[in-house]
């Protein structure tokens, strides 16, 4: 009992160790200083209270920047997983297909936004079209990849047993493509954050990318920072939901892995 | 009983592979006939194309000429009342289901009502001796064990024919020989046909009531030997009788001789 407590306790001075010990060291450099572009933490933690916790800016903001993000990516994840399945299903399909994939995973999906916003006006659907453009690529061509390394033996399985169609897709397929899946929705994700960022960077009026955008244009930088330390903290929190979701959707994976090492 | 339809009929089946240097003749010519509740085994020496022969026989892989038939049917896709277990049993079930569900899945696809599916499942379990490991992963388990699932969902299935393919060749012996008399009671419990594939010579003459022997590749049927030995099988009296040693030295030698090419087709 006391053991355990002490584990946790390790694992929560390792986890949060560093990011004290660079704070204080911002601190330190930045004691007493004057300078316009690197404030001290203690006027970035002022604007951030002062910026993103007003109710207009969390409703007008930062919920509307995480409502894209989330929309973005749970397009891109659809779309790549029945898209994959489909594509790495079927060998004409994939051979027909597969250049081209490449070709458009090449493009930088930022080239993109002002052809986007010719065909599909400034809104939000233009926003969504950027994220997707970008994060739908890591799902896809992994589902593909995972679909197509399926083993044989299990496949023979599948169809002596006479298991099809959805049932087919739901215990066989997706989940033997699933540890390719999850390893490009984690992709998916971070692409996803950085796509949602400079969609707004543009032609916007709200979220994120719009206001560090306006900060660093009226020199409000202690703002600008806070908005900067805002993404980086959204980046943790998605990441570590996601590591609670992939242990749950991939126990029997990690599991069977250890028990192979031995 | 019906014992003169056959259940599984092979007319001149043949498969040929296209290589890089010619097309490769792996099976040459196969007709057997299985009846109704026989255990056959089948043998050959290594690369003869056994396997090849069974995914033929399960509808995974067409024939290049010959035909199987089933119950009177032509076999084009895998049958309904056939069950197969593989030798990978580390491959053949799904990681992501417990032994349960790994059972159940196959019930399930065939729309069997779900507390009909469960009673069966749990039967099939406890047929094979591990009812205390229903809803472990299938990776929790020994490979005997793991076999043993396998064999359950088969079991499950209520097939037929069951068709085993080299499921034993890479277990430890002493688990072998367990797992050997599994399939025996298994058998005898059911009433089902079972068609098992082994490299091993005494495994098939202990096992099987009639071994084919195949020659190498191109594959015939080199004989077709009915296994006179009691029928109430156990392994350390019935391996020890001495038409047991006659019948496995017959077959080692008829291997012997495939090996070599000295292929002579089964007159019967």
């Amino acid at each position: 009992m006391r053991t355990t407590a002490r584990r946790a306790l390790v694992s929560v001075g390792f986890a949060a160790g560093l990011p004290a010990l660079l704070v204080a060291a911002w601190a330190l450099a930045t004691q007493g200083t004057t300078s316009l572009y690197f404030p001290s933490p203690a006027r970035v933690a002022q604007a951030f209270t002062r910026t993103w916790l007003a109710p207009e800016t969390i409703t007008g903001d930062v919920l509307p920047s995480l409502a894209r993000f989330g929309i973005g990516v749970l397009l891109s994840i659809v779309i790549g997983v029945v898209a994959g399945t489909a594509i790495g299903a079927t060998p004409w399909l994939r051979a027909l297909l597969e250049p081209m994939l490449e070709f458009f995973r090449a493009i930088p999906p930022v080239v993109l936004v002002p052809v986007l916003m010719l065909l599909l006006g400034i809104d939000d659907t233009m926003k969504l079209a950027v994220i997707v453009s970008g994060s739908v690529w890591p799902v896809l061509l992994n589902t593909i990849e995972g679909v197509r390394a399926m083993d044989p033996v299990l496949t023979d399985t599948s169809r002596s047993y006479r298991v099809r169609g959805a049932l087919a897709y739901r215990y066989f397929v997706l989940p033997a493509a699933s540890p390719q899946i999850m390893a490009g929705i984690r992709l998916c994700l971070s692409i996803g954050l950085i796509l949602m960022v400079i969609s707004e960077m543009f032609a916007s009026s709200s979220g994120l990318g719009y206001q560090i955008v306006y900060f660093q244009r009226q020199y409000m930088v202690a703002e600008m920072w806070s908005g900067i330390l805002l993404l980086g903290l959204v980046g943790v929190v998605v990441a570590a939901v996601f590591q609670l979701v992939e242990r749950r959707v991939l126990h029997w994976y990690h599991g069977s892995r250890e028990v192979a090492r031995g | 009983m019906a014992e003169n339809t056959p259940l599984l009929s092979v007319r001149e089946l043949s498969k040929t592979y296209p290589g890089a240097n010619g097309p490769v003749e792996a099976i040459g010519s196969i007709s057997f006939d299985v009846h109704p509740g026989e255990l056959v085994c089948i043998v050959g020496p290594s690369g003869c194309g056994k396997t090849t022969l069974l995914k033929c026989l399960a509808g995974l892989l067409p024939p290049t000429s010959g035909s199987v038939m089933l119950d009177g049917a032509e076999v084009s896709a895998p049958p309904k009342k056939m069950a197969l277990v593989f030798q990978e049993y580390g491959r053949s079930l799904y990681p992501w289901l417990t032994v349960r569900d790994n059972v159940a899945l196959p019930l399930k696809a065939r729309g069997v009502p779900r507390a009909e599916r469960l009673a069966a499942v749990e039967r099939a379990v406890e047929e094979v001796g591990l009812a205390h490991a229903l809803d472990t992963y299938p990776w929790q388990l020994s490979g005997g064990m793991q076999q043993r699932v396998a064999i359950a969902r088969a079991v499950a299935y209520q097939p037929e024919v069951l068709v085993m393919d080299e499921p034993f060749a890479a277990v430890d012996a002493q688990t072998r020989a367990d797992l050997e008399d599994l399939v025996r009671r298994v058998w005898k419990d059911l009433g089902v046909t079972v068609l098992f594939v082994t490299h091993d010579i005494d495994e098939s003459v202990y096992l099987g009531g009639r071994v084919l022997v195949l020659s190498s590749s191109p594959t015939v049927v080199q004989e077709d030997l009915a296994i006179d030995l009691p029928a109430e099988r156990d392994q350390l009296t019935t391996r020890a009788l001495p038409r047991f040693t006659e019948l496995r030295t017959h077959v080692y030698g008829q291997i012997q001789r495939a090996k070599r090419g000295e292929a002579v087709p089964a007159v019967r």
